[in-house]
């Protein structure tokens, strides 16, 4: 049996999602080890990137389904056709992003397969012994990490946060192959029928994608005040998040929260603003590069898990720093005039 | 409408405190409570039974005093309740749980929907919905947000997404895991709680399921883990009052270049 990697990319707005890139990253990584090689599947109907980036940035193969029926996200067809794809190149591994998409139709393809699936793994490596891939993932909200092996199924399967490997610098010299896959027709039937997509009108709310994630919580007193974060987010080019007690107080809608019962996210930059950081709000966020937290109580458990620390009234320190920032974007030679 | 809820008893969270040594989560004498996603599962059911009339039947793997999560679901509405205990089913992973669980509710035979929550607040896997839909060859939808429309042969649901809200309909029998959005569950009546005192539970155990026994429990399962390791985020955290807030936005904002942000 062949040792290669599946990874199954995503394809978003017709780009090549970033999850996509630091999968095939780490798969890359994991291949040398294993010897063996690496195949990016994707499915979509439009996509205006080119295939070959990922050939450049570590792929060996590139398999894709083009299909108009492929325009919305089908949970079924996606099973379909991934299930087909693996029976069929019987990967060793296979990999996909823990994005929503992701964590719909993988554990349907895993039950399908009758292998096991590991979710949401922040760290990937081989067993050298063994040649067993360890799937590492934070358990108990963030407070221990498991490492989990799947010994004796085929494929190892595992779902993998997006932003937890950086994606492999372009490297033109690179070759391998763009094969296009033409699966039977019937697999494109679903008995689930997308009926539409809307877009969420606020442009911030895609948290888990975000470079930057300003956060409030129940601090920001009330609904008119969520304009202070709006504005520091907007300087920032932030996605805007929040906690549960705000979520719950209706100052901002469901898909902005961060934690347990929210989102997990991991931005380069983490701003907490008014939020206590109770344990069920820290396992959301607590693996953010820089985390910066603004409390008025000097005793907030938020300031544990922060890089810099500013006790203060948020509505002091808000408004400043987006002043300030906002200051510096506009000098010459600042961020505006780079694009 | 005959609706199936998936329930897991999971440790109280919300009680948790953190060693503050080892920056762990202490989980010694954390009480076990519903998963609190699953409590939305089980509100919706509830309310759709409200709508088209049928049966609301629970269903739950999970050692003995799991019993206690059930009558807790029967206080709060629902009809009858199924408990899958059992030593050999011990130690399941998603892939374990769900072919105990999609067995049993082969066994219960008729019903037009399965709910269960997004994820358990325990495994965070948000796996078990899904796989237990696959196993039972019945389409399913995930992070529904709201059950728009019931029609004579299914369902029109909203789910939530990274970039917004996508519709899709489901023809009966058909799997959904809900987000906390759908609604907010409601309190066991005193009624409620009499009738759940007196309720007769559904005992099933693992010979009942028709597994081989390495379809079960730990050996059954697909995945092991091998290593439980103990991450201490150690920031070097600093600390400005507003006293020094000059001080500390213009040291912020040096950083903020510097990680190229600004
Ligand atoms: C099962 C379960 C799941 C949960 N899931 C989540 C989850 O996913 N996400 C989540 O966030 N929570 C979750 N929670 C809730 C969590 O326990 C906390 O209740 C919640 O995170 C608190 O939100 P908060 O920090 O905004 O509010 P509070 O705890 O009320 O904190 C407000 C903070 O604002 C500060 N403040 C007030 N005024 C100012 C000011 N002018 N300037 C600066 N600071 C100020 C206060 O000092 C305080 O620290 C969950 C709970 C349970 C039981
Ligand atoms: N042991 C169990 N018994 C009943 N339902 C379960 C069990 N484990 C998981 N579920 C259901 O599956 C959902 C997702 O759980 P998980 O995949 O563990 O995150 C839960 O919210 C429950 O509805």
């Amino acid at each position: 049996m062949g040792l290669d990697i599946l990874v199954v990319g995503e394809v978003r707005n017709s780009k090549i999602h970033s999850v996509t890139y630091e999968l095939t990253s780490k798969a890359r990584e994991l291949a040398e080890k294993l010897k063996s090689s690496v195949e990016v599947l994707l499915l979509y109907s439009e996509c205006d990137d080119s295939l070959e980036e990922l050939i450049y940035r570590g792929a060996d193969r590139v398999l894709y389904v083009k299909n108009d029926k492929l325009s919305l996200f089908n949970q079924e067809v996606w099973t379909n056709i991934i299930v087909d794809v693996a029976l069929k190149r019987k990967p060793y591994i296979m990999l996909t992003g823990a994005t929503s998409s992701g964590r719909t139709f993988f554990p349907a393809v895993a039950a399908k397969l009758n292998t096991g699936l590991t979710a949401d793994c922040t760290g990937l490596d081989i067993e050298e012994e063994t040649k067993l891939l360890l799937q590492t993932r934070p358990a108990i909200g963030g407070n221990v990490m498991a490492t989990i092996k799947t010994p004796n199924h085929k494929p190892q399967m595992a779902t993998v946060r997006p932003r937890t490997f950086r994606p492999l610098p372009e490297n033109k010299d690179r070759k391998g192959e763009i094969i296009e896959l033409k699966p039977d027709e019937k697999l494109f039937n679903s008995r689930v029928k997308v009926i539409s997509f809307k877009r969420d009108e606020t442009q911030n709310v895609n948290i888990q994608d975000a470079d930057v994630v300003v956060a409030f919580g129940k601090g920001i007193k009330k609904p008119e005040n969520v304009k202070y974060i709006l504005e520091l987010a907007d300087v920032l080019k932030a996605a805007v998040g929040a906690s549960r007690a705000a979520v719950d107080a209706k100052w901002i809608s469901y898909p902005h929260q961060v934690g347990l019962s929210g989102k997990v996210v991991s931005p380069k930059l983490y701003i907490a603003a008014g939020i206590s950081g109770a344990v069920q709000h820290i396992a959301g966020m607590q693996t953010s590069e820089y985390i910066v937290a603004i409390n008025k109580d000097s005793e907030a458990p938020i300031f544990k898990v922060a890089d810099f620390g500013i006790v203060g009234d948020l509505f002091e320190v808000i408004p400043e720093l987006t002043k300030r920032i906002r200051q510096e974007i506009e000098k010459p030679g600042g961020k505006k005039d780079e694009v | 409408m005959q609706i199936i809820v998936l329930l897991k008893q999971v440790p109280d969270t919300d009680e948790v405190k953190m060693d503050e040594k080892t920056g762990t989560m202490i989980r010694e004498g954390l009480q076990a409570i519903i998963n609190p996603l699953d409590l939305h599962a089980l509100e919706e059911a509830l309310r759709l039974k409200e709508k088209t009339g049928g049966e609301v039947i629970v269903v739950s793997m999970g050692p003995p005093q799991t019993e206690e999560a059930l009558r807790e679901a029967i206080a709060m509405g629902a009809d009858s309740a199924f408990l899958l205990s059992d030593k050999k089913l011990a130690g399941a992973d998603t892939w374990a749980t769900s072919k105990a669980l999609s067995k049993a509710i082969e066994k219960i035979k008729d019903f037009d929907l399965i709910l269960a929550g997004e994820k358990a607040t325990d495994g965070e896997t948000g796996q078990v919905g899904p796989e237990v839909a696959a196993m039972l060859d019945i389409p399913f939808s995930t992070y529904v947000n709201r059950i728009i429309e019931i029609t004579n042969d299914g369902l029109i649901v909203s789910r939530v997404v990274e970039e917004g809200y996508e519709e899709q309909f489901l023809p009966f029998p058909c799997l959904l895991t809900v987000v906390k959005d759908i609604n907010e569950p409601r309190m066991p009546t005193l009624k409620g709680k009499v009738k759940a005192r007196r309720a007769e539970l559904n005992l099933l155990k693992a010979n009942d399921l028709g597994l081989a026994e390495s379809e079960m429990g730990l050996k059954g399962s697909p995945t092991r883990v091998v290593k439980i390791s103990y991450p201490k985020v150690s920031r070097n955290t600093r600390i400005y009052t507003s006293k020094n807030l000059d001080e500390a936005l213009e040291e912020l904002i040096g950083k903020l270049k510097k990680m190229a942000l600004i």
